[in-house]
């Protein structure tokens, strides 16, 4: 029943096909993209959270021996 | 350039780990009470405020909006300007959005117990709440954004961009899934009806849980994992096709809550294979956040921070690979509408939100006071309450959910159900819904033993209300992307454009699932025997869904022999093109009520709604005793029906003047036949209304006569038309 419902939209058999292929272009752009970086801006992103440039040594925690962690 | 000193506001940070704080608990609490309601029904006598109906969507709410929400507001406010190295863009609307945020919530915490919802799952709220809800979220989105274009540091981090994320697609969830007729101060009908209100529901609910319950998290976890154990993250790349593959995937997997229902096969299917997609960014999100912890394991054993950092992403890996699993039909048959999905829920709600927030809190709490935490050994009990509360909780919810399902799908040899009575089924887990209550005990006790542990440390420490902080600015010089520019790095740079981008991805999905939806509207086989509810009936529902009655019952028989046997034909997409809103319900804790008109006399459902247990002994249903007092209100009837006309619903023209004596001559010939049956009551009672509702269900299709006053009132509509 569903199928009839379905095949008697005009046109609609395009939908999965536009779905596929809008799909298949995202992610091979993507994975191109992020294959395409530099080691090291993407280190330097990674490291991001841990400069807050706050002035207060001791809430900032550069320091790995001082982790106030509760 | 010079170097820039500027100030971080610690105190709106501050205001809404409080409100968390606070919330949690209060969310936690009615979660506790709903829960003791189901092995207990006596507990707290029957209130109408406190019933177990107008209570759950008090407890969902609370949880997400209150408790979550405003930990991702927590999450947020402090560490998008240490992200950009800069306040943030206004106080004023900074305080606006917690305000506002709090009104909202306190609106809610008034509005659901009196009865007033939508009946639509994790969107209960009424329409002006639903407006100021809209309001906050945009100053919020407004005070994120331009805090990202006064920004110090040139690139956005990748927990900023899932903060955006969750800021433009929450805004259009909640805009089209709120599309609704107010027939007056909070009652409204949504625009969309049956099928199709359900399918814009679940493509709601679900990616509420995505784009609220996820995303910010993922966020917060980006930010917060490096930052407590002081390492940069596992890998930055993964971290890039995590964000765009799980926005993208995510918004097409809605339907898989609606599987076997009378929603278009093809839509299951495309929901399912989606979420099995899932699976792959999820685990890519979880797997960067752990891994970012190799080489300091150790540093776990000692931090509570880290401790329910680490639990709660391994709780989301958890519970994001057995979403996908429950959205395979063959597994869905089994867990949908049992207790199996409350588990599934309270894995990562308990452990993932919940722990993320609680890490947040031990982190930041000390940091803003510039002290260290009151006692480490404190929290770290909190810790185990809180896992082993969550263990409690979830264990025999799976087992109650495949013991109930295995039991309403046993035949006998000779071919009839096992288990008749539901009943039966209910018995059979109440001791687990007894465990369930201790495991959420222990939870809260957690809850509170950290109240305990920040107020003090809250009282040994000082606010450092305004964090002095300093930065070189970035030249903002070029627009253009250089020659040889990485496109991402290019694009991280340029939050508009992130935000566009990002917006096109979400609604891909959507639009490719929704258009289908759209034209099928006027392509859904209509049934000819279906006719618009009496005025009675339509009243009778607005008390269904006042006191909440979905939230229990379901009203939807799936194509499954176990199903039709139990409760009759299985449904049809055109039964439901007048119900605005649609109640097909997720949940079976009473049985389904699709087909539940005429299977009963009315004094059945007298007898049984005053107190279930006299037709329906060992029945946990609350008793609704004061529906045999209270007046119906017909003051809006005629509102209501205008309003369903405008909807779509083909009353013949000028019927609002008929409406309120056809309601009259209804409810004489109910309490006539109670009258027979040796029930006294008055005609304008609310019982009655609902009794009519009930007795309507699923009759369209079904070829027995009802009640020729009804009949009469039917045929009305068609010689009008």
């Amino acid at each position: 029943m569903y199928n009839h419902i379905l095949q008697s939209i005009e046109g609609i058999t395009v939908y999965p096909i536009i779905s596929l292929t809008i799909f298949f272009i995202f992610f091979v752009l993507l994975l191109y993209m992020v294959f395409s970086y530099d080691r090291k801006w993407l280190d330097s992103m990674a490291a991001k959270p841990l400069d807050d440039g706050s002035k207060e040594e001791h809430l900032n925690n550069r320091n790995p021996g001082e982790i106030n962690n509760g | 350039m010079a170097l820039e000193t500027f100030k971080y506001d610690n105190k709106i940070v501050r205001n809404f780990a409080f409100a968390t704080v606070f919330w949690g608990i209060i969310g936690f609490l009615v979660g506790l009470i709903i829960a003791t309601k189901l092995f207990a029904p006596n507990f707290l006598g029957f209130i109408p405020e406190l019933t177990f109906g107008r209570l759950r969507p008090l407890h969902t709410n609370t949880v997400i909006f209150a408790f979550a929400g405003n930990a991702i507001f927590l999450g947020v406010y402090y560490s998008l300007p240490r992200l950009l190295k800069t306040e943030m863009y206004s106080k004023f609307l900074s305080n606006f959005n917690f305000w506002g945020w709090q009104m909202v919530i306190i609106s809610a915490a008034i509005s659901l117990p009196l009865g007033m919802t939508t009946s639509k799952e994790y969107a209960e709220l009424e329409w002006p709440i639903d407006i100021l809800l809209a309001i906050v979220w945009i100053i919020f989105g407004i005070n994120m954004i331009m805090t990202i274009m006064k920004r110090r540091e040139k690139h956005l981090y990748v927990a900023i961009w899932f903060y955006i994320a969750t800021f433009i697609t929450v805004a259009v969830l909640h805009v089209v899934n709120s599309i609704e007729l107010p027939v007056a101060f909070m009652k409204s009908y949504p625009v969309y009806a049956g099928v199709q209100d359900a399918l814009v529901q679940w493509w709601y609910g679900h990616n509420a849980v995505a784009f609220f319950l996820t995303t910010p998290f993922l966020g917060i976890m980006y930010y917060f994992i490096p930052k407590a154990s002081n390492r940069p993250i596992y890998s930055y790349r993964l971290s890039i096709v995590h964000f765009w593959a799980l926005i993208f995937i995510y918004i097409w997997a809605g339907p898989h809550h609606l599987l076997y229902t009378a929603l278009p096969w093809w839509a299951q299917s495309l929901g399912t294979v989606f979420s099995i997609m899932l699976i792959a960014p999820s685990w890519g999100g979880m797997l960067n956040g752990l891994l970012t912890l190799r080489g300091a394991w150790d540093r776990v054993r000692e931090s509570p921070v880290l401790k329910f950092l680490v639990v709660g992403v391994t709780a989301y890996g958890m519970a994001t690979f057995e979403g996908p699993m429950m959205s395979l039909k063959n597994v869905n048959a089994i867990t949908h509408y049992t207790d199996y999905v409350i588990a599934h829920v309270h894995t990562a709600a308990l452990l993932w939100n919940g722990g993320l927030s609680f890490a947040m809190l031990y982190f930041i709490i000390p940091r803003i006071y510039n002290t260290k935490l009151f006692s480490r050994k404190l929290a770290n009990f909190h810790f185990w309450f809180a896992t082993l509360g969550a263990l409690f909780y979830v264990i025999p919810m799976y087992f109650s959910g495949i013991t109930q399902s295995l039991m309403w799908k046993e035949f006998t040899p000779q071919g009839f159900l096992r288990y008749p009575n539901f009943l039966e089924t209910v018995r059979q887990i109440i001791p687990m819904y007894e465990i369930r209550a201790f495991g959420g005990l222990l939870f809260i006790t957690g809850a509170i033993l950290m109240l305990i542990n920040l107020f003090k440390t809250v009282k040994q420490g000082s606010l450092v209300a305004e964090e002095e902080a300093s930065a070189v600015p970035f030249k903002r010089n070029s627009e253009k992307r250089k020659e040889g520019e990485a496109y991402h790095r290019w694009l991280e740079s340029k939050p508009v454009l992130f935000s566009i981008f990002t917006f096109i991805a979400i609604m891909i999905g959507g639009v490719v699932e929704y258009v289908p939806t759209a034209l099928i509207k006027s392509n859904i086989p209509t049934i000819a025997s279906v006719k618009p509810y009496t005025p009675l009936e339509l009243e009778g529902r607005d008390i269904y869904i006042r006191e909440g009655c979905n939230n229990c019952h379901s009203q939807m028989i799936r194509p499954f022999r176990s199903e039709t046997e139990r409760y009759g034909e299985y449904a049809k997409a055109g039964e439901f093109v007048y119900d605005h809103p649609f109640l097909w319900g997720s949940k079976r804790t009473g049985p389904d009520l699709e087909r539940e008109g005429g299977k009963y006399p009315n004094s059945w459902h007298f007898l049984h709604m005053k107190d279930p247990t006299s037709t329906s002994p060992g029945s946990i249903m609350p008793h609704f005793t004061w529906l045999y007092t209270q007046v119906l209100d017909t003051t809006h009837t005629i509102v209501k029906v205008d309003a369903m006309r405008e909807l779509g619903v083909p009353y013949p023209n000028g019927y609002e003047h008929q409406a309120l004596v056809d309601l009259q001559r209804q409810a004489n010939a109910i309490t006539n036949d109670l009258t027979k049956n040796g029930f006294q009551i008055k005609s304008n009672k609310e019982i009655i209304a609902l009794i009519a509702y009930l007795q309507r269900l699923g009759t369209d299709i079904k070829a027995k006569p009802t009640t020729p006053v009804r009949d009469s009132i039917l045929s009305e509509y068609s010689t009008k038309e």
